[in-house]
């Protein structure tokens, strides 16, 4: 008999079990995006929102430097209202609903803010000062001797839907394939499936294997999943060249999370305690291997600690490639890292292996 | 002739629990052999050692002429084992899960889909495994066992928590198999399924085989006597005790009850007398033979 053929079939099983599975598909697919939604559309976009500035009574510098804001930088920074009672308008200030309120008299300007936002109290500050000075320049008569030309830099630092991108998959994938391998090694010892397909004469590794293109097979789909949502307008991920890059990754990763998933699958007696430790496992890891936030604003020992993951390589190897615009082989480190690590944890794995529950 | 299994001097030891101790046996082909004893005397573990699952710590075993352990893929083949019915794949249709098992063996699909028309599962073909009831369970893990034409077949407890009509509907299945040709060893703690199915049975004990035989010779050996019971007031207890040979006679009420080791004389007086209104003849039964055999006291 053909073992591939053999092969073809299990897998088959094993993929329709997983499609027919509700829970799973929610936990491995929309579980992940619906995080990347929410992560990527709060955080996504780092834009600051509209100052809003109270003018109490008429403030004329600064209605006519809106009225002459020919580049319209100014309506795109600053909301003008108007409150003619005073002490509501500060009230207003005071309660975080307005970020300053502005009043003139004369030539004399104040500017009343909180310094709950310093942000947007500084951005108050400098605009009304910016307005001032204009003014005071305008009323000299004489062409400014200084101007400024303000040109924009590309930013090299990884926030943003940049971020989010490969770090929620990096922990969805450690999360699937995590528990997926040891539920399915419990649950089939205890089911006695393990010891019925021991008395089949199809070679054991045969039936690992399947497994394993199986878990691949998902993962990979998660992959294009998140890569499509996350180009969408609304969240605007940009591919880097040597994205392709992230398909030997997440191979890479799955391999080592399914042998990691197999240790605690091969160590548990009960699905219960499988489930208990995988999750103990799997969301420190996500937390402190740098799935949720970046670990460059992290305390140091965070960072240090971070290197006990092995989430944390996947999620460096896939920022390199994907995010950071590195070459092909910035991920090669981490790829031999996370597939040591499943090597190791695969021989372990293999000498805790029982086939009965008893 | 060779056996199809032959086992001999099978010991096996956990921790301090000698489970198998010495155990002998021989199936010739075609036979419908039972291993029958009370929860922890050891059948369970002489099976898997039978099947190759375990190492036997001492003792010998062949299957059609090949050693189980280790690991036997050239024997794998040709033996079926049915294990409890929860062992299937996920979520899969009653004939997904049959092909695949099927695939493993190089069945095809035409032929594993057959096999679930033999146990009668045809119309449940679509169902999944977890919807199906405990007897169709039952009856597609046999399917399994079966599904690549076994010559021998081992069946661990098959109708354990079934209704008494999935029970005889599952023997039927299991007799047709038997008369294709194929051996079966059977597990069981069912006395009437191992009387009525078994061509052999052994009773087992505390890892030991305690009695080996047809059940029939085994309930005559026992010497046991038989109960005649007929309507009480038909025939007053005194009467009853002067018929000819009577052992004892006890009347709850309801039933004037007879114990002798010679039913016929007994009959024969009770229909000159016209005593056998409601008459009753029960003979010892396996169940007997295994609870003198074992003890009546109960074993958590």
């Amino acid at each position: 008999m053909s073992n591939f053929a053999s092969f073809k079939s299990l897998s088959r099983a094993l993929f329709l079990g997983f499609r027919r599975d509700r829970g799973a598909l929610f936990f491995t697919i929309l579980f992940p995006l619906l995080f990347l939604v929410i992560f990527g559309g709060v955080f996504g976009k780092q834009s600051t929102g509209k100052v809003e500035v109270v003018e109490i009574g008429a403030v004329p510098v600064l209605d006519q430097a809106v009225a002459h804001d020919a580049s319209g930088d100014l309506r795109k920074t600053v909301k003008l209202s108007r409150n003619d009672d005073r002490a509501a308008a500060l009230k207003k200030v005071g309660k975080g609903d307005a970020d300053a309120a502005v009043e003139q008299s004369g030539g004399k300007i104040v500017v009343h803010y909180s310094g709950a936002d310093q942000v947007k109290s500084g951005v108050v500050q400098a605009v009304v000062q910016q307005v001032a000075n204009s003014a005071n320049l305008a009323a000299t008569g004489r062409p400014p001797t200084y101007t400024v030309d303000g040109q924009r830099v590309e930013d090299k630092s990884i926030k943003g839907i940049n971020f989010f991108t490969p770090s929620l998959l990096g922990w969805a994938l450690a999360s699937a394939g995590m528990f997926g391998a040891s539920q399915t090694l419990v649950l089939w010892r205890t089911k006695g499936l393990l010891r019925r397909l021991r008395l089949a004469p199809v070679p054991i590794p045969t039936v690992f294997g399947a497994r394993v293109v199986v878990s691949l097979g998902i993962a990979l789909f998660q992959l294009a999943v998140f890569l499509l949502v996350a180009q969408l307008p609304f969240f605007g991920l940009k591919l880097q060249n040597a994205w392709w890059m992230s398909i030997p990754l997440v191979i890479c990763g799955v391999l080592t999370f399914l042998s990691l998933g197999m240790l605690v699958g091969a160590w548990a007696k009960t699905q219960e305690t499988a489930q208990t430790v995988t999750q103990l496992i799997v969301l420190p890891m996500a937390f402190l291997g740098g799935s949720f936030f970046p670990l460059d604003y992290a305390p140091k020992w965070m960072q240090v600690l971070s290197y006990v993951f092995p989430l944390r390589y996947l999620n460096e190897g896939m920022l390199n490639v994907m995010a950071r615009g590195l070459g092909p082989t910035s991920a090669l480190p981490q790829m031999a890292i996370l597939l040591g690590i499943a090597v190791v944890a695969g021989g372990i794995a293999a000498r805790l292996f029982r086939w009965d529950a008893t | 002739m060779t056996n199809t299994i032959s086992v001999h001097g099978l010991r096996k030891r956990y921790g301090d629990v000698q489970a198998v101790d010495g155990v002998s046996f021989e199936v010739a082909e075609g036979e419908f052999f039972g291993i029958l004893g009370p929860n922890g005397a050891g059948k369970t573990t002489t099976l898997e050692i039978v099947e190759g699952l375990r190492e036997a710590d001492e003792g010998e075993v062949e299957l059609l002429g090949l050693k189980p352990w280790p690991r036997n893929s050239r024997l794998l083949p040709r033996i079926g084992v049915q294990l409890q019915a929860t062992s299937f794949f996920e979520r899969l249709t009653a004939r997904e899960q049959l092909r695949t098992f099927g695939s493993l063996y190089g069945v095809s699909a035409r032929k594993a889909d057959e096999m679930l028309e033999t146990v009668g599962l045809t119309e449940k073909a679509d169902e999944r495994v977890e919807k199906l009831s405990g007897g169709q369970a039952q009856r597609l893990s046999i399917a399994c066992a079966l599904v690549h034409d076994p010559e021998l077949v081992f069946l661990d407890e098959p109708t354990a928590a079934l209704d008494p009509q999935a029970r005889r509907n599952l023997w039927d299945v299991l007799r047709a198999i038997n008369t294709e040709g194929r051996t079966i060893v059977l597990t069981t703690h069912y006395m009437d399924e191992a009387e009525v199915l078994c061509d052999r049975v052994a009773i087992m004990d505390r890892g030991q085989i305690l009695r080996l035989g047809p059940p029939a010779a085994l309930v005559r050996g026992l010497d046991a006597p038989t109960r005649v019971s007929v309507a009480s007031g038909v025939l007053a207890a005194e009467d009853a005790r002067r018929l000819p040979g009577v052992d004892e006679v006890t009347d709850d009420g309801v039933s004037l009850i007879v114990e002798t080791r010679d039913p016929s004389s007994v009959v024969a007086a009770l229909s000159a007398k016209d005593a056998l209104d409601g008459v009753q003849i029960r003979g010892a039964t396996l169940e007997d033979v295994f609870l003198e055999l074992t003890g009546r006291e109960y074993r958590a």
